[in-house]
């Protein structure tokens, strides 16, 4: 039984259904797997004893032939997403042993629908940054290693951020999908980097509600999994309306399963000619010719678009996403929860506290929002970023009006680097990863990125596509048919 | 635009985010680093530009004005550092 980690999530389920093995050994197999991979670092926390428990649940509900959509499924769930009474860190210092007495929204509909849980994966503190690099409790190593000549290169990969636990995890087998979160790219970009599949939904499709929130006007949950039908499964029971969070939007939730393997015939599929910007490598921009003539191939009409204002997106990102942070992390106090450094007075209490508890990019963020609200500078900095902000999203409402159903991309301008390669003396260096992915957040689009291809030096890249809003469905079905045509992207073999 | 020492030190005052003496400089050069990135927003011409307030507008639902919840003082502060009676504690804000 020792490759039932292997199974596509599509796979489990259908095998637990048949009764080929049972949930509690497909759990069993995935708790070793877990508990093998401590060199990965991908979860924070692990849990199980409440996968076992939720098992068993399980086994008896299949017994009954009353299973639902994921039952006896393991999931791991990124430490961002609030679990009750299981610690949940956003990966900072600032939370360490914080137990929510709460669930979730997003969690809750999964424990619904009969998943179990692995444990709490590890991310970038408070979802800032883009290699798993600044969490509080260390890197992430993705399971890829790169070719140098004929070997491969025992150099530390990043799996990707901020979601690189949850991207890791989903690569190496560990689990079968997991809780992401995507502001700027933090879904697609670690999905790329690991030859996994990501879908960021359109801003609204999910609640946000129990999720530490990084920026509210971005922040969107998603799923990452092993392949396009995998996520669209997943995303069916994590999205929904939700009272608790205004800003989700009661839709009905289609059955995007029913969207895989869809004809592609006569959809017309956007080029934009504003991403072929510096700093592409070679062999993105090849696999992104690749990618439009898999598509026409599948049937779809390709047409040039352009999106005048791509250029401004990352710089406006970088205003109107540390703005929110600042505010939304102003709750990180010492009073309520989390670390508290002791001092004389309250206001050297907070100063302590948050100097102590966050980390240097997140304080760094924090300065950045704080500096663009501030008196004087509002109008000049965070009021003109949403001006651009709705141009970015005027630039998408045009392409779609002119009848465009996707647009298709690269996901990330480059491979997967080594740790500690990117981004030490420049914060822009590593800013510049979420370049394809941030005008999708900016414009509370739907995104998915899904493995196309291999780089010369052996690493997974992939190709991003944009939907209009609320159409998730055309996403799963054009990335199907990317996943159909392309070669497959073999996940490396266990190192570690 | 870029800050000056003087700036880093207010804003991290602001921030509520102690900065040491030796912290100054690196943040100062941070910074300037993503003012100048960001910079290129000016070229953009945003005349009659409405900013961005909702990405997805759509009409608030009010609910219903009733309470739903409540009653678990205990929850609410079973993760504070220091707590008398179900009352978050802080040190001491007036003589």
């Amino acid at each position: 039984m020792s490759d039932l980690t292997a199974l596509s999530l599509a796979a489990a389920r259908d095998g637990l259904r048949a009764k080929r093995f049972s949930a509690l050994e497909l759990n069993e197999a995935s708790i070793t797997a877990v508990a093998a991979a401590k060199p990965l670092n991908c979860f924070i926390t692990e849990t199980p004893d409440h996968a076992r428990r939720a098992a068993r649940v399980a086994d008896e509900r299949l017994g009954r032939g009353e299973a639902r959509p994921l039952e006896g499924i393991p999931l791991g769930i990124k430490d961002l997403y609030c679990t009750l009474g299981v610690q949940t860190t956003a990966a900072s210092r600032i939370l360490q042993g914080f137990e929510p007495p709460y669930e979730s929204t997003v969690s809750a509909n999964l424990w619904r629908d009969g998943a179990t849980m692995l444990g709490k994966l590890n991310l970038d503190e408070f979802a800032m940054g883009s290699s798993n690099e600044t969490s509080f409790f260390g890197p992430v190593v993705s399971p890829w290693r790169r070719r140098e000549g004929d070997e491969l290169s025992e150099a530390a990969i990043v799996p990707g951020g901020s979601s690189g636990g949850s991207a890791a995890a989903v690569a190496a087998r560990l689990c079968f999908g997991a809780t992401a979160t995507d502001t700027g790219g933090s879904i697609r970009q670690p999905a790329a980097f690991t030859g996994t599949v990501g879908i960021k939904p359109t801003y609204g499709r999910c609640s946000r509600w129990g999720i530490v929130a990084f920026a509210s006007s971005l922040d969107q949950a998603g799923p990452i999994a092993r392949d396009v039908r995998d996520c669209a499964i997943l995303l069916r029971s994590m999205a929904g309306h939700d009272p608790k969070d205004t800003t989700s939007v009661d839709l009905p939730v289609p059955d995007y399963e029913a969207a895989v393997g869809a004809s592609m015939k006569g959809r017309v599929i956007g080029i934009p000619s504003e991403y072929r910007m510096d700093g592409m490598s070679a062999e993105v921009e090849a696999l992104w010719e690749r990618g439009i003539a898999w598509m026409r191939d599948a049937g779809a009409d390709i047409r040039e678009i352009s999106l005048p204002h791509t250029r401004y997106a990352l710089a406006a990102y970088y205003i109107v996403a540390p703005a929110e942070a600042s505010s939304n992390l102003a709750r990180y106090d010492g009073v309520r929860y989390g670390l508290r450094v002791p001092a004389r007075d309250v206001v050297d209490m907070y100063e302590e506290t948050r100097a102590a508890g966050f980390g240097r990019e997140v304080r760094r963020r924090i300065m950045v929002g704080t500096y663009v609200l501030s008196a004087g500078y509002y109008d000049a900095y965070y009021v003109r970023a949403q001006k651009i902000r709705t141009l970015i999203k005027r630039d998408f409402e045009n392409a779609f009006a002119a009848g465009v159903d996707a647009i298709l991309t690269p996901a990330t301008p480059t491979a997967a680097f080594a740790a500690g390669e990117k981004g030490s003396g420049d914060p822009i260096e590593m800013y510049l990863n979420d370049v394809f992915t941030v005008t999708v957040n900016m414009a509370g689009l739907p995104g998915i990125a899904v493995p196309a291809g291999v780089s010369a030096n052996g690493l997974p890249l992939g190709l991003q596509l944009i939907g209009r809003a609320f159409d998730e469905a055309t996403l799963f079905t054009a990335a199907a048919a990317i996943e159909a045509a392309a070669p497959k992207v073999e996940l490396p073999a266990r190192w570690w | 635009m870029s800050v000056d020492q003087a700036t880093v030190r207010r804003i991290a005052r602001l921030a509520r985010i102690r900065v040491r003496d030796d912290e100054v400089a690196g943040l100062q050069g941070e910074l300037n680093a993503i003012l100048s990135f960001v910079e290129r927003l000016g070229e953009v011409d945003v005349d009659g530009i409405e900013p961005m307030t909702a990405v997805t507008p759509r009409p608030m639902t009010p609910r219903r004005d009733v309470v739903d919840d409540g009653g678990i003082a205990s929850a609410v502060t079973a993760n504070a550092p220091a707590t008398e009676d179900h009352f978050f504690t802080v040190p001491k804000v007036i003589e």
